[in-house]
C-alpha cells in the first residue's frame, strides 16, 4: 500500500530525514519508535504532505502512484489520514461541520454526491458513540478549549468518520490519562479491517499494549536503524535507545 | 460651488420650510453655525487620521430631494426581513414611503421624526430628548442643522416591542447625485424591550452619501438590540453617527455588520448614566476593492459596576482600507468596571490596509479592563489541518475567514438576521453553505 524509498526530507535547509525505507501492506500495523528529535514527526508529515518540509530525494508512492507532488488534499482524497500530534483549534467550525465539509469535499473528489443528511446524522451518531463522544462535543468548535485526551478522541472520531486506507496515529497516546487511552485504541482496533494500514508513531511503548504493531521500527538522527515484531518495543522500553545508539556507533565505526 | 458652501446657502432655503418658531430651530441655527466654522473632518483630526472623506464631497449633491420614487415592494422585498413580522418604516430618498411602510402607535411609537418634530402632542419628549446627547462634532452638527425627517420610535414603560422594526433608507436614481440627513430618535423607557434594524441601500449606481444622527435612550432595566446592516453600492458613503445613553441596569447591544459601501465611517458611541449597565458592541467588516471602513466607537463609563464589550472582526482583501479605533473611558468613580475590547483583522494579500488603534483611558483604580486587537494572515496550520482532512486550499481559506467572522455571529437573537447575514457572508467569501452554520 505505502512504499517510501530512500526518503529525505528537510525543513528550512535543514536536513531531518536522511534516507527512510518503508513498506506497508494492507491490513498490517506497523510503528515508529524513536528518541525525540529523531524524525518521527517530519515522517509523519511528509506523507501527509506538509508543505513546510520539503522533500529532496527519494520518493513516496501510495498504491503503486507516486504522490510525493500532491497536495494534502489530493492526498486524504487517495485515502491517507494524518492524527495530528497537535490537533489545531479552529474558532467558529463545529466538530460536526467541519467533518460533514470533509467528507463531502473527499466524496467530490471521487466524483460523488454530498452524503445524504440522514445518512451523515447516522454515521456521526454511530462514530461518535465509538469514541464515548457525548452529543454536546459535536456542536463545540473543533478542538477550541478541549482537552488533551479530548482533542485525540475527536481525531480518531474523524478517522472513523473518513474511514482511511492508511491512517497515521501521531503521539496518539502523547497527553492520554489511561481511560482515553483505552477509548482511543479501542476505536482504532476497531477500525481495523484486512484492507486498510496504521502506522503508529510513538515514544512510548505503552500504546503498543493496546493497538499491537505486527512490524516495529526504530527511527534515529533520520533513518530507520533497526526493524523487528513487536516484542522490539518491549525492549527499547525496557532498555531505551542507547544500545542502538551504541551499536550504531560500532557498526560504523 | 463647494459643498460646503452648497450645504450653508441650502440652510437658508431649507428655513423657508420649517417653523421658525419651533425651538428645534434654535437648536438647529446653533448647529449651522458649528458646522459652518469647523466645516467637514480632515485627516488633521485625530479622529479621522485614517479617513479621508475628500473623494466623496467633490460630488454636486441634491441637497433637497424630488418627490418620492415609485418604487414597488418587490424592488425592496430582498433588502427587508421579510420572513417575520415587524414594522418597517421605510424612505425613499429620505422621503417617507407610507405605501412600503408599517408603521404603529399600538401600544408603542414607531412612525416620523417629522410628525414628532411637528406635532404638540410629542413636545415634551421631543424636549426631554431631542439633540441631548449629540456631541458638537462637524458631521454631527450638519446633521442637526438639516434634522427634519428619519425614525421617531418610543416603547414607552415596561412595553416589549413584539415585533422588531426596520429602519430602511433606499436612493434611487431620481438624482444624479444624493445627500441625506436622517435623523433617527429611539427611546425605550423603563424596563421596555426593543429589536431595531437599520439599513442604508442604493438602488443605483448614482452617488449616495448619507449623514445621518441616531439618537438612542435606554432606560432604568430596559433592552436595546440594534442592528446594522451596511451592505451598500460602491457608489454610496455614509456617516452614521450613532449615541446612546443608558441607565442603570440596562443593556444595548450594536452589531455592525459591514460588508460594502465607498466609504463608511461608523461614529458609535455609549454613555452609561448609571450603575450596572451593560454594552456590547459588535462588529464585521469584510471588504475587497476600493471600499473603506472606519470603526470609531466610544464606551464613556461614568458610574460604578458596569461593563462593556467591544469585539470587532474585519477581514480586508483587493486595497479595502479598514480602520477600528475604539475608546474607552473610564471615570473615577466608576469602579468595578469590566471593560472588553478585542479587534482581530486578517490581511488577505499585501494590498489591503488596516489600522486598529486601541485607546483606553481609565481614572478608577479597581476596574478590569483589557484590550487586544490583531492584524495577520490566515493561520496557515489552521489550513494545513484542514487540507489533510480534504477541504481544497480554497475552501478551506474561505471556510477559516468565514468562521473567524462568524463567531460574533453568536450573540445575534434575531435568527432571520443571523441566517442572512451568514449566507451574505459565506457569498462574499466563496464559502457553499453546505454546512449548516
Amino acid at each position: 500500500m505505502l512504499k517510501i524509498k530512500n526518503l529525505h526530507a528537510s525543513v528550512e535547509g535543514e536536513k531531518i530525514l536522511k534516507g527512510i525505507n518503508l513498506e506497508i501492506n494492507p491490513g498490517e500495523v506497523h510503528a515508529i519508535m524513536g528518541p525525540n528529535g529523531s524524525g518521527k514527526s517530519t515522517l509523519a508529515s511528509v506523507i501527509a504532505g506538509n508543505e513546510d518540509f520539503e522533500v529532496t530525494e527519494g520518493d513516496i508512492l501510495f498504491e503503486k502512484a507516486n504522490i510525493s507532488e500532491l497536495s494534502p488534499e489530493e492526498r486524504a482524497h487517495k485515502g491517507i489520514f494524518l492524527s495530528f500530534q497537535y490537533p489545531v483549534e479552529i474558532p467558529g467550525v463545529s466538530v460536526t461541520n467541519f467533518i460533514k465539509t470533509s467528507i463531502n469535499q473527499v466524496r467530490k473528489s471521487r466524483g460523488q454526491k454530498d452524503m445524504p443528511a440522514n445518512e451523515m446524522l447516522k454515521k456521526i451518531r454511530e462514530k461518535s458513540a465509538l469514541l464515548e463522544m457525548d452529543r454536546k462535543f459535536l456542536s463545540r468548535s473543533l478542538n477550541e478549549g478541549f482537552s488533551g485526551g479530548e482533542k485525540k478522541r475527536n481525531e480518531i472520531f474523524q478517522m472513523a468518520m473518513l474511514e482511511p486506507k492508511l491512517a497515521i496515529l501521531d503521539e496518539t497516546d502523547s497527553g492520554l490519562d489511561i481511560d482515553a487511552l483505552r477509548i482511543v485504541s479501542d476505536g482504532v482496533n476497531r477500525l481495523k479491517t484486512k484492507d486498510n494500514a496504521t502506522l503508529v508513531i510513538t515514544h512510548y511503548q505503552r500504546l503498543l499494549d493496546y493497538v499491537v504493531p505486527d512490524v516495529v521500527h526504530v527511527l534515529m538522527d533520520g533513518k530507520i536503524v533497526k526493524s523487528g515484531g513487536k516484542e522490539l518495543a518491549k525492549e527499547l522500553e525496557e532498555r531505551g535507545y542507547d544500545w542502538l545508539k551504541e551499536e550504531r556507533a560500532e557498526m560504523t565505526s | 460651488m463647494e459643498l460646503k458652501e452648497k450645504l450653508m446657502s441650502s440652510y437658508l432655503a431649507f428655513e423657508e420650510h420649517v417653523d421658525l418658531e419651533n425651538d428645534i430651530h434654535q437648536v438647529r441655527n446653533k448647529a449651522i453655525k458649528f458646522f459652518e466654522q469647523t466645516g467637514f473632518p480632515t485627516k488633521k483630526l485625530e479622529a479621522w487620521k485614517y479617513t479621508s472623506l475628500n473623494s466623496i464631497l467633490k460630488e454636486d449633491y441634491s441637497i433637497f430631494p424630488k418627490k418620492e420614487d415609485a418604487i414597488d415592494y418587490k424592488d425592496i422585498k430582498k433588502y427587508l426581513i421579510h420572513d417575520i413580522d415587524t414594522y418597517t418604516i421605510v424612505f425613499v430618498d429620505g422621503i417617507y414611503s407610507s405605501h412600503l411602510s408599517r408603521t404603529t402607535h399600538d401600544k408603542l411609537d414607531a412612525c416620523l421624526m417629522s410628525s414628532a418634530l411637528d406635532k404638540e402632542k410629542y413636545k415634551p419628549v421631543i424636549d426631554k430628548y431631542f439633540n441631548k446627547i449629540v456631541p458638537e462634532e462637524s458631521m454631527s452638527s450638519l446633521n442637526t442643522a438639516f434634522a427634519k425627517e428619519g425614525a421617531y420610535i418610543r416603547i414607552p414603560k415596561n412595553v416589549v416591542a413584539e415585533k422588531p422594526i426596520q429602519v430602511m433608507n433606499f436612493f434611487t436614481s431620481n438624482e444624479a447625485a444624493l445627500m441625506i440627513q436622517p435623523r433617527n430618535l429611539i427611546i425605550a423607557e423603563e424596563g421596555a424591550h426593543v429589536q431595531i434594524i437599520e439599513r442604508h441601500q442604493s438602488l443605483t449606481e448614482n452617488p449616495v452619501l448619507t449623514n445621518s444622527v441616531t439618537e438612542v435612550y435606554v432606560g432604568k432595566n430596559a433592552e436595546v438590540d440594534y442592528y446594522k446592516i451596511q451592505n451598500d453600492k460602491t457608489s454610496s458613503s455614509l456617516i452614521d453617527n450613532t449615541f446612546i445613553k443608558q441607565e442603570r441596569d440596562s443593556v444595548c447591544s450594536m452589531h455592525t455588520f459591514s460588508l460594502g459601501g465607498k466609504i463608511t465611517r461608523n461614529n458609535l458611541k455609549f454613555y452609561q448614566h448609571g450603575e450596572n449597565c451593560n454594552s456590547i458592541l459588535k462588529g464585521v467588516t469584510i471588504l475587497e476593492g476600493k471600499q473603506h471602513v472606519d470603526h470609531n466607537t466610544l464606551v464613556h463609563h461614568t458610574q460604578p459596576n458596569c461593563e462593556s464589550h467591544q469585539d470587532y472582526k474585519g477581514i480586508f482583501s483587493e486595497k479595502s482600507v479598514g480602520v477600528f479605533n475604539g475608546n474607552v473611558l473610564v471615570d473615577r468613580i466608576a469602579q468595578k468596571t469590566n471593560a472588553f475590547q478585542s479587534n482581530n483583522n486578517i490581511i488577505i494579500d499585501d494590498t489591503a490596509t488596516c489600522n486598529s488603534k486601541p485607546q483606553l483611558e481609565i481614572f478608577a483604580d479597581d476596574v478590569k479592563c483589557s484590550h487586544g486587537c490583531t492584524i495577520g494572515q490566515l493561520d496557515n496550520e489552521a489550513l494545513y489541518y484542514m487540507r489533510s482532512r480534504g477541504i481544497p486550499k480554497k475552501e478551506a481559506r474561505a471556510l477559516l475567514m468565514f468562521a473567524f467572522a462568524n463567531n460574533v455571529l453568536d450573540s445575534v437573537k434575531i435568527p432571520e438576521i443571523k441566517k442572512r447575514i451568514t449566507k451574505q457572508i459565506a457569498l462574499k467569501l466563496g464559502v457553499e453553505l453546505g454546512f449548516n452554520l
